[in-house]
């Protein structure tokens, strides 16, 4: 601990920063799991909350998925070549996260709704957005894209050119570089990226509920739980639900963790 | 002929390929010597498809590959640093090209084995790239391009940021796999010791041109231009004014310092280079016929490993070089009245005069 050894004021305020830092995120956390401990046993049997906990996670599935076809090309575009107007396009694509989600929602509804052309397009094939697993998936999507798209973006551009160039030479087409060299290379990266956009999905709260307030997500699920909406409600209530949410998310975390870890172990 | 360059050009920002011609015979080592910055890379990078000429043609075996996809010129390129590909081993990435070819796996094993037992790589098969060592890496490098059976071989820089030891042993391995192989290699680099200790031909680019082409004997002996004599080390450059020619030999003035040479002049004034390797320094006057001879002092001296750089001033400054041990036994210290000869065969026309 030699750091400390130098008895540097500017380290010992760092640490007392940094201390207080991850204080204040883990106690709310940790305050979550301990209030809610009584009825987390109900929790896990409560169907409504399993089905609710089931509908998030596959619909966010479902949208990174979708993220995933449309981005991943597109991030890799936008990491290999210049073109014009790339720079407007590089603030566009992290418009998601700028705007207020239910605002985001509201936007989606305008063009998605029924009456409008595109909504109504879409109807013909006998999809519809509002209250259905389409809008959900569709404002999940809206939503986490940056986040993949970003993360994809940033692990191709970190496989260099000459990489590439040597795989070209080599006789490899465009398409078999990225198919045997960058995106493999890239995969960690774009594993993240789909972890973020998954998470950031599932925790989608203010475009869900205006687009589709059925079938219910969990986030709408525990505001409902919250609100009372479906009998007794309150913190009391809440938290176990929040709970649970909070405890998968910690498992999944370090299984991603865990499987990634392997990834770049073959990698390297 | 296997590989040739007709009057390629090709402007890229400020910079510009200017007019390249040049011909890599089958299994020939040719190698393209230049300073930094001369285009090398470029040209390289336009032969291989990387980018497209402005003007000028690419063939190989007579064919025009100007406008072919890079994957599908049958050249192999080792670019400057060249990486192996860090999520596969040894075997996998030699076997990379193959199987781009759609070769068969059983055909593919069988052809990465003899590769990897001819370049003395046979133990490292399942080996990851991060463990092997520079040399190994570069033989690695070199492995994967000949499996598929090129017939030129780019090479940029392809011993640089290796260190001298496994830098020459790895020159020996070009050379054999030139010979056994028999692949031509375009190799390109800055470093001269590499170029000629390599080449079969020597091309020396500058400021995108290539400026003269020849044997490395020929290149040597016979600097075309005062850039190149500079760029090969010539350091002693004089303007000189023609005093009188007779039998064979001209005689030239340069400040009031008489030299002779060989061959006849274009006109009355001309540049001259010596270098330094073939200026001798004495104690005592030498006497023949066909040397100038000169005495002056000791100015000033530079140690550059085995060799000593000394500068000794006749009127003119003059650079020689000489081995360390001679410079010792001299006792060439700064001041010291000494005699520095060079044979008129040694004095190299390389321009007209200075204006």
């Amino acid at each position: 601990m030699n750091w400390i050894r130098q008895k540097s004021p500017f380290v010992l305020a760092s640490t007392i920063l940094g201390v207080l830092m991850v204080l204040f995120l883990i106690i709310p956390i940790l305050g979550s799991v301990g209030n809610s401990l009584p009825g987390l046993p109900s929790a896990f049997t409560n169907t409504r909350t399993l089905n609710a906990i089931f509908t998030s996670f596959y619909c966010a599935f479902l949208a990174t998925i979708f993220v995933f076809s449309l981005g991943i090309p597109f991030a890799y575009m936008f990491a290999r070549y210049d073109f014009h107007g790339k720079r407007f396009l590089d603030s566009v694509i992290d418009l998601p996260i700028l705007i207020p989600h239910n605002a985001a929602g509201l936007a989606l509804l305008s063009v998605l709704a029924p009456a409008s052309p595109i909504g109504g397009a879409f109807r013909l094939f006998g999809v519809e957005f509002v209250d259905t697993v389409f809008g959900i998936v569709v404002a999940m999507a809206f939503v986490s894209a940056p986040f993949l798209i970003r993360s994809a973006q940033e692990a191709f551009g970190s496989v260099s050119f000459t990489m590439e160039k040597t795989a070209r030479s080599l006789g490899a087409s465009n398409f078999q570089v990225f198919r045997h060299v960058t995106f493999p290379l890239a995969l960690k990266g774009i594993l993240t990226g789909c972890l973020l956009a998954w998470a950031r999905a599932v925790s989608e709260f203010g475009a869900v509920v205006i687009l589709a307030y059925f079938p219910k997500t969990a986030p709408v699920y525990l505001y409902d739980v919250f609100e009372g909406l479906g009998g007794s409600g309150g913190l009391k209530a809440a938290l176990p639900v929040s709970t649970l949410l909070i405890i998968l998310a910690v498992v999944i975390l370090f299984g991603f963790k865990l499987a990634t870890s392997k990834t770049e172990r073959i990698v390297q | 002929m296997t590989l040739k360059i007709d009057h390629v050009s090709k402007k890229l920002g400020n910079f510009s390929l200017r007019d390249v011609s040049l011909e890599v015979a089958e299994g020939e080592y040719f190698v393209l010597l230049g300073p930094t910055g001369a285009g090398k890379t470029v040209l390289l990078e336009v032969i291989m498809g990387f980018n497209h000429p402005d003007s000028g043609k690419i063939l190989l075996n007579e064919r025009d590959i100007t406008n072919v996809q890079v994957d599908k010129r049958g050249m192999a390129y080792v670019p400057q640093n060249c990486p192996l590909f860090p999520h596969m081993n040894v075997s996998e990435n030699v076997e990379f090209g193959l199987k781009m070819r759609r070769m068969t796996s059983a055909e593919r094993s069988k052809t990465v084995k003899k590769m990897l037992d001819a370049m003395g790589l046979w133990e490292m098969t399942k080996v990851m790239p991060s463990t092997l060592s520079g040399g190994e890496r570069q033989k690695v490098v070199l492995a994967r391009v000949l499996v598929t059976e090129p017939t030129v071989v780019l090479l940029d820089e392809p011993l640089t940021s290796i260190d001298t030891e496994t830098s020459r042993s790895l020159r020996k391995e070009l050379k054999r796999i030139n010979h056994e192989f028999k692949v031509a290699f375009l190799h390109v680099t800055h470093d001269q010791i590499e170029a000629f200790s390599l080449a079969d031909k020597v091309g020396i680019m500058m400021d995108g041109k290539i400026v003269q082409n020849g044997t490395p004997e020929d290149i040597l002996s016979k600097p075309a231009s005062e850039p190149v004599a500079r760029f090969l080390g010539y350091e002693n450059v004089l303007y000189v004014k023609l005093v009188k020619y007779k039998s064979g030999i001209s005689e030239v003035s340069a400040d009031g310092v008489s030299i002779k040479l060989k061959g006849k002049l274009e006109s009355d004034a001309a540049t001259i280079a010596i270098h330094p390797e073939d200026v001798s320094v004495t104690t005592e006057a030498p006497v023949s016929e066909e040397t100038n001879s000169f005495e002056g002092k000791v100015r000033d001296y530079t140690n550059l490993g085995p060799i000593v750089e000394v500068v000794v001033d006749i009127g003119l400054k003059f650079k020689a070089f000489i081995d360390k041990r001679s410079f010792i036994e001299l006792n060439l210290i700064e001041g010291k009245n000494v005699h520095i000869a060079f044979r008129t065969d040694s004095v190299k026309i390389v321009g007209a005069g200075n204006g």
